[in-house]
């Protein structure tokens, strides 16, 4: 009786503390938006960010989605030319880049790369008492050293995200008609004729503009949050990483479920 | 002697501070007059850096009042605490600089934050700072290249960027040799009376702070325990301040974390 107590009991204990969670990162966004002018009126301060969370993951995005473009050139001419349909690997290839690949897999890289990044400078920032240093001279540590982190994620993560279709339908196209032969007239013609702009490329943006305020927002949102000890830095890295992954990808699902629904 | 409420910069009436229901302050009257600098002392853990933080606002009192400079913070909104602590500075027991600003940049981002002076006036400033504490040729080199001592003068230097009235040191020595500790303990006493400002010390580094200090708390369990000025402390025969001056072992601070004998403990009669 008393081990199904004990065990309700943590059950109880986590679901609370999780809701708890939750809203107080809810209560975070909030005063991250109420803040955020100060990093559109110094915009040094947010340019700087795009340049460490952007600029700086630029390799990592651009050889990621040049092998991933491959790949797909390669999967994709193994199946379309069982049915005498190679012409269309352009189609194949950057529908799955604009539409799923990109905005996923660059999403994922982000996270791993920028967004760890940004729980560890926070989380050590907190560690070594300079968010509370700040503080105590009358700065807002959420509008000097959050928002502007939070919203250089978010401008970054879409132009990575394009940056990432761009070289994969590049490695596609590397693949599929300089390596194996596919008609290069063809490979072009049928992507620019069956990609539509609005509901292909554009509901692409769309998600990485949102992965980009997910997985910021979870990686400013540990890192102030985390336990000032070096564990404590760590298992939130850890915790930016794989909630942003599920974050992406249970999102993913949501957004896709909403903008394609068999129309073509 | 009678003082006047107003002479007092920081007054603490009666305060009381718990995390949850582990109770750290147990009912603490301190103050500070103008002018001054005190040392609040203590063992590790006593509730030292508690009452900075409950004086510097970052935390609120359970119970009991804390009074700076004629305002009380349990009514102040975050607006008007930001306005007063403006004219505070707060040393960090490290110095919690910025690692990723050089040395001039830490010392200027108050005068950057929250003034609009132009560039050349910022890097005077900053330079008259810098040279206060002896660092203004290190004015390029990163936080990383500092020693410690050399980093908690930095961070001295910033915290007196904006002239302030009142300055809290957490443990200004703490990890210090000799000739550094000197260096911060002078500093401490020549920028306080050259600013005009008054000055909090937590420390439990007793001899420095001795020769330095105008007023000594002692803090134990939560509570004050005895006070002085430092000849009353080097002549008192306070059992807890004879402990502590002296550094034994044992005394009203006993050297055992409260437990159940140890016989008792070994024969495994308590918590089976």
């Amino acid at each position: 009786m008393s081990g199904v107590i004990g065990f309700l009991r943590r059950v109880g204990s986590r679901t609370v503390d999780m809701v708890w969670r939750l809203g107080f990162a809810t209560r975070f966004f909030g005063l991250v938006l109420l803040y955020s002018g100060q990093s559109f009126r110094r915009l040094h301060l947010t340019i700087r960010e795009i340049y460490f969370a952007g600029v700086l993951s630029l390799l990592i995005i651009l050889v990621s989605g040049l092998f991933v473009g491959m790949v797909l050139g390669l999967q994709g001419y193994e199946t379309l030319q069982r049915f005498g349909s190679s012409d269309a690997l352009g189609v194949l290839v950057a529908l799955s880049l604009t539409r799923e690949l990109g905005p996923v897999v660059a999403g994922l890289l982000f996270a791993s790369r920028a967004g760890s990044a940004i729980t560890a400078e926070i989380g050590l920032m907190k560690v070594t008492e300079q968010l509370k240093a700040m503080d105590m001279m009358a700065v807002s540590p959420i509008a000097r050293v959050v928002a502007p982190r939070f919203w250089g994620g978010v401008v970054s993560m879409p132009l990575l995200a394009a940056l990432f279709t761009a070289m994969g339908i590049l490695g596609g196209w590397l693949i599929g008609v300089v390596f194996i032969g596919v008609d290069d007239g063809a490979f072009w013609s049928q992507m620019q004729a069956a990609v539509d702009f609005r509901y292909d490329v554009m509901n692409g943006v769309i998600k990485s503009i949102v992965f980009g305020v997910a997985v910021s927002l979870i990686a400013v949102f540990e890192g102030y949050d985390c336990t000032p000890t070096a564990e404590g830095v760590s298992r939130a890295i850890t915790r930016t990483v794989v909630s942003s992954a599920l974050a992406i990808l249970a999102l993913d699902f949501v957004l896709t479920s909403f903008m394609f629904r068999g129309q073509s | 002697m009678t003082v006047a409420r107003q002479d007092f910069l920081v007054d603490l009436r009666a305060v009381r501070f718990a995390y949850g229901e582990r109770e750290i302050l147990r009912g603490i009257d301190l103050s500070v007059r103008r002018g001054q600098v005190v040392a609040i002392m203590g063992g590790s853990g006593c509730g030292k850096t508690t009452l900075l933080r409950l004086i510097g606002g970052q935390l609120r009192a359970s119970a009991g009042q804390v009074v700076v400079d004629g305002a009380d913070l349990a009514g102040l909104s975050r607006a008007a605490l930001y306005g007063l602590r403006r004219r505070m500075g707060m040393l960090f027991q490290f110095g919690a600089l910025f690692t990723d600003m050089s040395v001039f940049d830490n010392v200027a981002f108050p005068l950057r934050e929250h003034t609009d002076l132009p560039p050349e006036l910022v890097r005077a400033l900053v330079l008259m700072k810098l040279n206060a504490v002896g660092l203004r040729g290190a004015e390029a080199l990163s936080p990383a290249e500092l020693s410690g001592g050399m980093a908690r003068r930095v961070a001295l230097a910033r915290a007196i960027a904006l002239d302030p009235m009142l300055i809290m040191y957490d443990e200004p020595f703490a990890g210090l040799d000799p000739i550094s500790l000197g260096v911060i303990g002078q500093l401490i006493r020549r920028l306080n009376d050259a600013l005009g400002a008054s000055s909090i010390m937590v420390t439990h580094d007793i001899h420095e702070s001795l020769e330095i200090v105008d007023y000594v708390y002692f803090v134990s369990d939560g509570r004050i325990v005895a006070r002085g000025t430092p000849d009353e402390i080097r002549a008192s025969d306070d059992p807890f301040v004879h402990q502590f001056v002296h550094a034994e072992a044992d005394g009203p601070v006993p050297f055992h974390y409260p437990a159940p004998s140890l016989a008792a403990s070994l024969l495994g009669e308590v918590g089976a």
